[in-house]
């Protein structure tokens, strides 16, 4: 879909501007359609019976080639899938990859409560976004139904969190689904033997289902056509998931075949999200930091290699958080950095003797100066110039920070009246610009630290407001 | 297909025709329940075994290739080393592919300064050798170096200003010291670095190392001239942009330097702090190159040690966890992110960061066999 025209869009549509999607016309919807900024659910006209044929239509071609699945409800449900391009600079990556988490059915009742809670309140806050985990994968290592049913139950009781229900044996994951079918879990797995039952518990339950053939192509191909002709339309991909070796690297490269597969040449067999079960580390390795670092190792080549959920074990922040923080970089609209609003922003409890600083509105730098300003517990008020979300370097040598932006913000943001004195301190990379910044602001410049991790050091020395 | 299906499904049929079916039995007798007049009425239902879409790799055509770069020569091609490295060569994105003969390489980072701002764990891993840049590259090489980058950052006037030619005896050191190809760096100050390489270029004649870098900023032609008259590569380096990537390319090669000397540094964001940009220009690169850009069909390297400036690799900070495996897992998956995208050589410097990234690499040219292992196991660990 990201080859259609909004001129093609267009023409399927009611065409009348009446606006009540909230767009200013058609023309408008078309384009927001394409970068899906709206679903077609948006355009009520459209519901109408004579426009049934061009709805089908739109739902066509607006459909992307892996198609998007949703696991979980509520708010914390997860949608993976839904990508158009193998390749970010072709348009844009759109669900980040999932990131789930195992409990088994001979954990202890604390074990498994300390999991949870791990992985339900597990958060790091980088650049202002929240990154968390989404989920957690329960299995069964006994094979005892009762067992399974029993820590399924006593999960659901601790998270909301969307659940991936890992067995083999069609009688455990029956149990399971019965109870937690309204959850909406990821069922792990169809394979060659199994997906007779297991295809039809998921039709059944209508949950969306993991189709497994390690190391097979071809099996995987025949499963998910047999999967697809029993009436399912939710599927998830499994090629296998290996720790290094040959094998490791052939499941890297059919994870780029299959997702070529899907986007390239439109096979819809394989036009659904991939799984990777990077834990499988810990089959092999048994010292913790080490497994921990594999581990880490496959989650990252996974998620760069089209894997669109994982399932994971260790809950180490060292080893989760270069995960969620490549997650992060790869799943940024690369159209738009990461970006704040221009204006004045509060650190801590300035006053009108407090210190003004300057930044640049690059969300990465924005926060990374407030963090260094709250640690080092300075009060002051932060002015954020819109370089158009350059950080202060690339910013200074694209020529995208100047004197004249530095004084539209300070006067659109009244700084002014928040402070008695005319002092502001900048950024030491802006220090090329101090001169100007001075003339067309009339504001007396102080060059700060090269890293802002060393402001308050600086101030400590030099500021006074008098 | 049951026989029993077979005839019952004949029940209600018209006509019958039987296609692509085996049928493998030692007598085969067809009762028809239709009482008389009897005959076999023609096909309307038909029996088909499912067709099965066939799994084939996707495999695309390339107009491009990328040049094959040599790193290093041995006795016979007039340099003295015992390994030599040959990078790029690609005629394909994906190895399955089948246009893929040589792998990407690691080069350990070497200093010839003490580098008390290094991270802890680079410290404790490196302190000893920082007196002598010749056993700091022995221990590199110990440590699974496929190349050495000397950088000769101490020739910086603001830090020591050594001069070309003592610099230059480092570098003979080093390739005394060491078997494998040798990158040459200079401080990154545009107006000495020309005259360190060519004093380096000199002393290394005939080694085909790699100069690192040539830039926009600098006195580009004469590091191209030293690199030819010597006979070394060079590295066309520039700041994160494809279009500079391509001006500056175009303009080694029409100071002279041959194609297949030449690789390209588009800048590495470390992870967290600009990567995506550096993957994604690399993608850019070589989907470029493959298309037939013959601007961008060089080979790629990164600055994989980058990684070490993000505070999250290096900062004492108990919420992230201990810091001794945050760092090197840190350069890991920086350096896994770029070979991701297609890089060909990775500059790094924290030693278990090398080996996973050295395995996975020999990983993906299947040289060394996954461990004895049943994949659907993971349900039961
Ligand atoms: C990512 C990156 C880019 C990205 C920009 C992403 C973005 N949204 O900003 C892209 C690819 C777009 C880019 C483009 C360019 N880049 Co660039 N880029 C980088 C890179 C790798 C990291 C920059 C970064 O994100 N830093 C992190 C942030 C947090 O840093 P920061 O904003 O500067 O903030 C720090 C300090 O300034 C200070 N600070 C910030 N605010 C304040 C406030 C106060 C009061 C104080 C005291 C301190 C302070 O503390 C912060 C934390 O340390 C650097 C190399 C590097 N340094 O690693 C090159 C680098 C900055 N880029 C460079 C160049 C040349 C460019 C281009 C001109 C390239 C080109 N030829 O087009 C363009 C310019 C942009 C344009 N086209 O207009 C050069 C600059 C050289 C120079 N000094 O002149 C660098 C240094 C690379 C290099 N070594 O050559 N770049
Ligand atoms: S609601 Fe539909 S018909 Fe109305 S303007 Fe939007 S797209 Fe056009």
């Amino acid at each position: 879909m990201a080859k259609v025209s909004p001129m093609e869009i267009y023409r399927l549509l009611p065409g009348t501007n009446c606006k009540e999607c909230g767009e200013v016309s058609c023309m408008a919807f078309a384009s927001a359609l394409i970068e899906r900024k709206r679903t077609i659910e948006d355009c009520h006209p459209l519901l109408d019976e004579k426009y049934r044929d061009k709805r089908k239509k739109l739902e066509a071609i607006l459909t992307p080639p892996v198609k998007e699945i949703v696991i979980g409800s509520g708010s914390k449900a997860v949608k993976i899938g839904g990508e158009e391009v193998m390749y970010r600079h072709e348009l844009t990556y759109f669900n980040p990859t999932a990131l789930f988490f195992d409990v088994h059915d001979e954990m202890s009742s604390d074990e498994i409560s300390e999991r949870i809670t791990r992985i339900d309140h597990f958060i790091i806050t980088r650049i202002g976004q929240d990154l968390r985990l989404n989920g957690v994968a329960i299995r069964s290592r006994s094979g005892d139904p009762t067992k399974f049913g029993e820590v399924v139950l006593s999960v659901m009781e601790r998270t909301d969190l969307p659940l991936a229900i890992c067995a083999l044996d069609p009688e455990l994951l029956e149990i399971a689904l019965e109870i937690a079918v309204d959850r909406r879990p990821l069922i792990y797995a169809a394979t060659r033997d199994n997906w007779e039952k297991v295809g039809k518990l998921a039709l059944d339950h209508k949950c969306p289902l993991v189709a497994s053939s390690p190391g097979d192509m071809q099996g995987l191909l025949d499963l998910s056509q047999d999967l697809l002709d029993m009436g399912l339309s939710e599927l998830v991909l499994d090629i296998g998931s290996y720790p290094l070796g040959d094998r490791y690297g052939q499941m890297l490269e059919n994870l780029a075949a299959l997702r070529r597969m899907a986007i390239e040449r439109n096979l819809n067999l394989v036009g659904f999200p991939l799984i990777g079960v990077p834990m499988v580390a810990w089959q092999i390795e048994k010292d913790d930091v080490k497994a921990s670092m594999m581990e880490a190792t496959l989650a990252a080549t996974q998620m760069l290699r089209y894997c669109d959920i994982l399932i994971l074990h260790s809950l180490e922040t060292w080893s989760i958080l270069p995960i969620l923080t490549l997650r992060q970089n790869i799943y940024t609209d690369p159209r738009v950095p990461i970006q704040v609003d221009p204006g004045v922003y509060t650190i801590g409890n300035p006053d009108e003797e407090s210190p003004v600083l300057m930044t640049t509105n690059f969300a990465l730098t924005y926060y990374t100066v407030a963090a260094d300003l709250e640690a080092s517990k300075v009060d002051c008020h932060l002015i954020v110039v819109d370089t158009e979300g350059l950080a202060v370097e690339p910013a200074m040598a694209g020529g995208k920070l100047t004197a004249s932006l530095v004084k539209d913000v300070i006067v659109s943001s009244k700084v002014k009246d928040l402070v008695k004195h005319r002092k502001i301190i900048i950024p030491g990379m802006a220090a090329r610009i101090s001169g100007e910044i001075e003339e067309a602001t009339g504001w007396e410049v102080m060059v700060g630290p090269l890293d802002s991790s060393r402001i308050g050091g600086y101030l400590d020395q030099n500021w006074t407001v008098s | 297909m049951r026989l029993e299906d077979l005839i019952s499904s004949l029940v209600d049929a018209e006509e019958l025709e039987l296609d692509n079916v085996e049928i493998d039995v030692d007598e085969l007798i067809l009762e028809l329940k239709q009482s008389p007049p009897m005959f076999i009425p023609r096909a309307k239902k038909v029996l088909k075994e499912k067709e099965r879409i066939k799994f084939e790799h996707p495999i695309k055509e390339y107009k491009g290739s990328i040049a094959e770069v040599q790193i290093g020569a041995t006795r016979s091609e007039g340099g003295t080393r015992e390994k030599v490295v040959k990078i790029g060569g690609q005629t394909t994105l994906y190895q399955y592919e089948g246009g893929h003969k040589n792998r990407p390489v690691v080069s350990y980072d070497v200093f010839d300064l003490e580098m008390p701002s290094f991270a802890k764990a680079l410290r404790e891993v490196w302190q000893d050798y920082w007196s002598s840049p010749a056993e700091w590259a022995k221990e590199a090489v110990k440590r699974g170096a496929d190349m050495i980058t000397i950088h000769l950052i101490s020739t910086d006037p603001k830090i020591k200003d050594t001069s070309p030619r003592e610099a230059a005896k480092t570098v003979e050191e080093v390739l005394q010291a060491v078997k494998v190809p040798l990158v040459i760096g200079g401080s990154g100050n545009p107006e000495k670095d020309p005259l360190v390489f060519e004093k380096a270029a000199e002393v290394a004649e005939g080694e085909m190392c790699l100069i690192a870098s040539a830039n926009l900023d600098l006195d580009y032609k004469r590091v191209v001239e030293a690199a030819n008259k010597y006979g070394h590569n060079v590295l066309s380096w520039t700041s994160m942009d494809i279009n500079d990537q391509k001006t500056l390319n175009k303009l080694l090669l029409e100071c002279g330097l041959p194609k297949e000397r030449m690789v390209m540094d588009p800048t590495t964001g470390a992870l967290g702090y600009g990567i995506e940009y550096t993957f994604t220009l690399i993608e850019r690169m070589k989907d470029s190159a493959l298309k037939g850009d013959e601007d961008l069909q060089n080979p790629i390297s990164c600055g994989v040690t980058n990684a070490w400036a993000a505070r999250e690799a290096w900062m004492n900070e108990p919420r992230w966890g201990p810091r001794e495996y945050r760092g090197p897992l840190w350069e890991t998956i920086t350096a896994l992110t770029v070979l991701s995208a297609g890089a060909d050589v990775m500059m790094m410097l924290h030693p278990t960061a090398v080996n996973i990234v050295k395995n996975v690499i020999s990983s993906k040219s299947g040289e060394v066999d996954s461990p004895e292992f049943k994949y659907e196991d993971w349900l039961k660990i």
